[in-house]
């Protein structure tokens, strides 16, 4: 058998998971494929080196994607995702200082966002009666899902994100740091940085990003474009090396091995212990707190994590407008539709005569599912407009 | 608003390196071109500040510097930075975009900077950049891979001599063994060798 080469770019997060898991497991072999994996430090060099071809393809923030795909602060070079590597993952977690301001305000460990939010908005006007500088909030870069989410919570709470607090990137690796010398008062990032920050005894997880939007979109396997048009059965092949091996991440059974996969230091060097609280959806909020249940806290496989829904890519882009990185243009929405590929997902896993959703399209927040926003918000991607007055 | 300076000196560049060797050697390289005006940040210790402070018409990052996102968010906060700063403009950047990602340098130009000025700065960052790194670290992950692989080939190998097995067969046999034992193929390769030099 000759194997085709593929060449994938990724970031040291939990969700690599299933990539990993591929050419651990020999998914990716038993699809004909010899997957190298290629750490990266940034998400600016995943993108830039999956544009330029270093890269066949990449662990990618999902609304980096489309950001690529509408050209906004750079290049315009469109971005595919055939495979949503995942859902959930993400958390928001606070300063000690801050955790303690909060409680004052009556934050509990373990709270609704709501009840989070609520106090946080207590501190942050305090703040501003008492003449103090405002709290500085980092994520992982602008077109995340980590800056959006901690958008949605902070706005759903009355905290503009953009005038009441301060809000910068901060890569993964230097957040704990930053966190313990009060550089920045919280974060929100994917694991294992939350719970290394509570492992240290420097911070509280607030809130699970599962808590403000169950089974929200995080990572996509990304393709140049012309790629995908030149090699499908790679395309093809990869999809479904990721799906099998998506379940087996999926299986409780699994997760001890996986963490200590995952732990090695040339994929995720992190404590295969932490790791494994993030695969196993029972995290622990602060220091000393015993590991609790977080429904749906991560998501390899099921409830279709893996199937990349255009009404997702359509969520990503109402963010972009919501918050000023891009103008609303009906234009494109159509650009920002095609960036999420069900079409090839189908295809690849049509061999494999599994379940897949009937629909590439769907409401977030339909009372009718499990799904949806803290604040009970609808987003209908047929809606747009609406949503985004 | 942009200001227009001419003389070429005027130009602001900011080097961000935390190898403080190869900051240097690019530093040389843009004097030599007959570049004066430059700073260079190790201290990577509220990075927004200093170059808003310095408010750089260009500036240069190394790859291998996690902190290069940070610097993908002035392109979006513009009111943080007095000057809008864009990595490339137009599509034809391309080969500049992949001759600096090849050096291992990203680059970072404010908008409206005439782009025959930033080709040949750049030009002198991507020459320095090579000459340093000749993507070291990447030889190093290639090196790795090649090792893993050569256990599996020579597992491959004992096994097709010694079961007479066709070398898929012989493949599959260690895919499932890894599958079964909860073990990585190469890990399952390497037991197979250490046993076949046991038996001799």
């Amino acid at each position: 058998m000759t194997y085709s080469n593929i060449i994938v770019g990724f970031i040291p997060l939990l969700d690599c998971a299933p990539l990993v898991a591929a050419v651990e497991k020999g998914f990716a072999a038993a699809e004909g494929l010899d997957l190298a994996l290629m750490r990266e430090t940034s998400w600016a060099n995943i993108r830039d080196r999956l544009i330029v071809g270093h890269f066949d393809a990449a662990h990618m923030l999902g609304p980096m994607a489309v950001a690529s795909s509408l050209g906004i602060g750079h290049l315009q070079v469109p971005i595919v995702a055939p495979f949503s590597l995942g859902l959930g993952g993400n958390a928001i977690t606070v300063s000690n200082e801050l955790w303690e301001q909060m409680t004052a305000a009556g934050a509990r460990l373990g709270a609704d966002p709501a009840t989070q939010g609520t106090a946080l908005r207590e501190v942050v006007a305090r703040r501003e009666r008492l003449k103090q500088p405002p709290l500085t909030f980092a994520m992982v870069y602008p077109f995340s899902c980590h800056n959006y989410e901690l958008r949605y919570w902070l706005a759903a709470a009355g905290i503009h994100p953009d005038r009441d607090v301060r809000l910068i990137v901060l890569p993964p690796p230097l957040l704990v740091d930053a966190l313990r010398e009060g550089q920045v008062d919280g974060f929100c990032v994917g694991e294992p940085w939350n719970s290394l920050a509570v492992s240290a005894g420097v911070g509280r997880i607030v809130v699970a990003t599962s808590a403000i939007w169950r089974l929200s979109p995080e990572k996509v396997l990304g393709f140049r474009l012309d790629w995908t048009q030149r090699y499908p059965e790679r395309v093809s092949a990869l999809v479904r090396a990721l799906y099998r091996s998506a379940q087996w991440c999926e299986n409780p059974a699994n997760h001890e091995e996986l963490a200590r996969l995952l732990a090695e230091p040339r994929y995720v060097g992190a404590p295969a212990d932490i790791l494994q609280r993030g695969l196993s959806n029972k995290v622990a909020l602060g220091p000393g707190d015993h590991p609790r249940d977080i429904p749906d806290f991560y998501v390899p496989a099921r409830h279709a994590a893996t199937f990349p829904w255009r009404s997702h890519a359509v969520w990503f882009y109402s963010q972009m407008v919501r918050w000023r990185q891009i103008e609303f243009d009906p234009q494109h929405v159509a650009l920002v539709e095609a960036t999420f590929r069900p079409d090839l997902y189908r295809l690849a896993l049509a061999p494999l005569h599994v379940e897949l959703p009937s629909e590439d399209w769907k409401i977030e927040g339909d009372p009718a599912s499990s799904t949806g926003f803290f604040d009970n918000r609808i987003f209908d991607p047929r809606n747009l407009r609406a949503y985004l007055r | 608003m942009p200001e227009e300076k001419s003389p070429k000196d005027s130009l602001r560049i900011l080097i961000v390196d935390q190898n403080v060797m190869r900051a240097s050697v690019l530093e040389d390289g843009l004097r030599e071109a007959g570049l004066s005006n430059i700073v260079v940040v190790r201290d990577m210790q509220n990075l927004m500040r200093r170059i808003v402070d310095n408010d750089p018409d260009v500036i240069f990052i190394d790859l291998e510097n996690p902190n290069r996102d940070v610097l993908e968010q002035m392109f979006q906060v513009s009111r943080c930075v007095r000057r809008p700063i864009a990595m490339f403009v137009d599509r034809s950047d391309t080969d500049m975009i992949e001759a600096a990602v090849e050096a291992g340098v990203g680059a970072y130009v404010v908008d409206g900077l005439k782009k025959e000025r930033v080709k040949s700065i750049l030009d002198t960052a991507v020459s320095r950049y090579k000459a340093f790194s000749k993507l070291r670290d990447e030889l190093e992950r290639a090196k790795e891979a090649l090792a893993e692989r050569k256990i599996i080939e020579r597992a491959k190998g004992i096994l097709m001599k010694e079961r007479g097995m066709s070398e898929e067969a012989a493949y599959a046999l260690l895919r499932r063994a890894a599958m079964n034992e909860n073990r990585r193929i190469s890990e399952v390769a390497q037991s197979v060798i250490t046993a076949a030099r046991l038996l001799k």
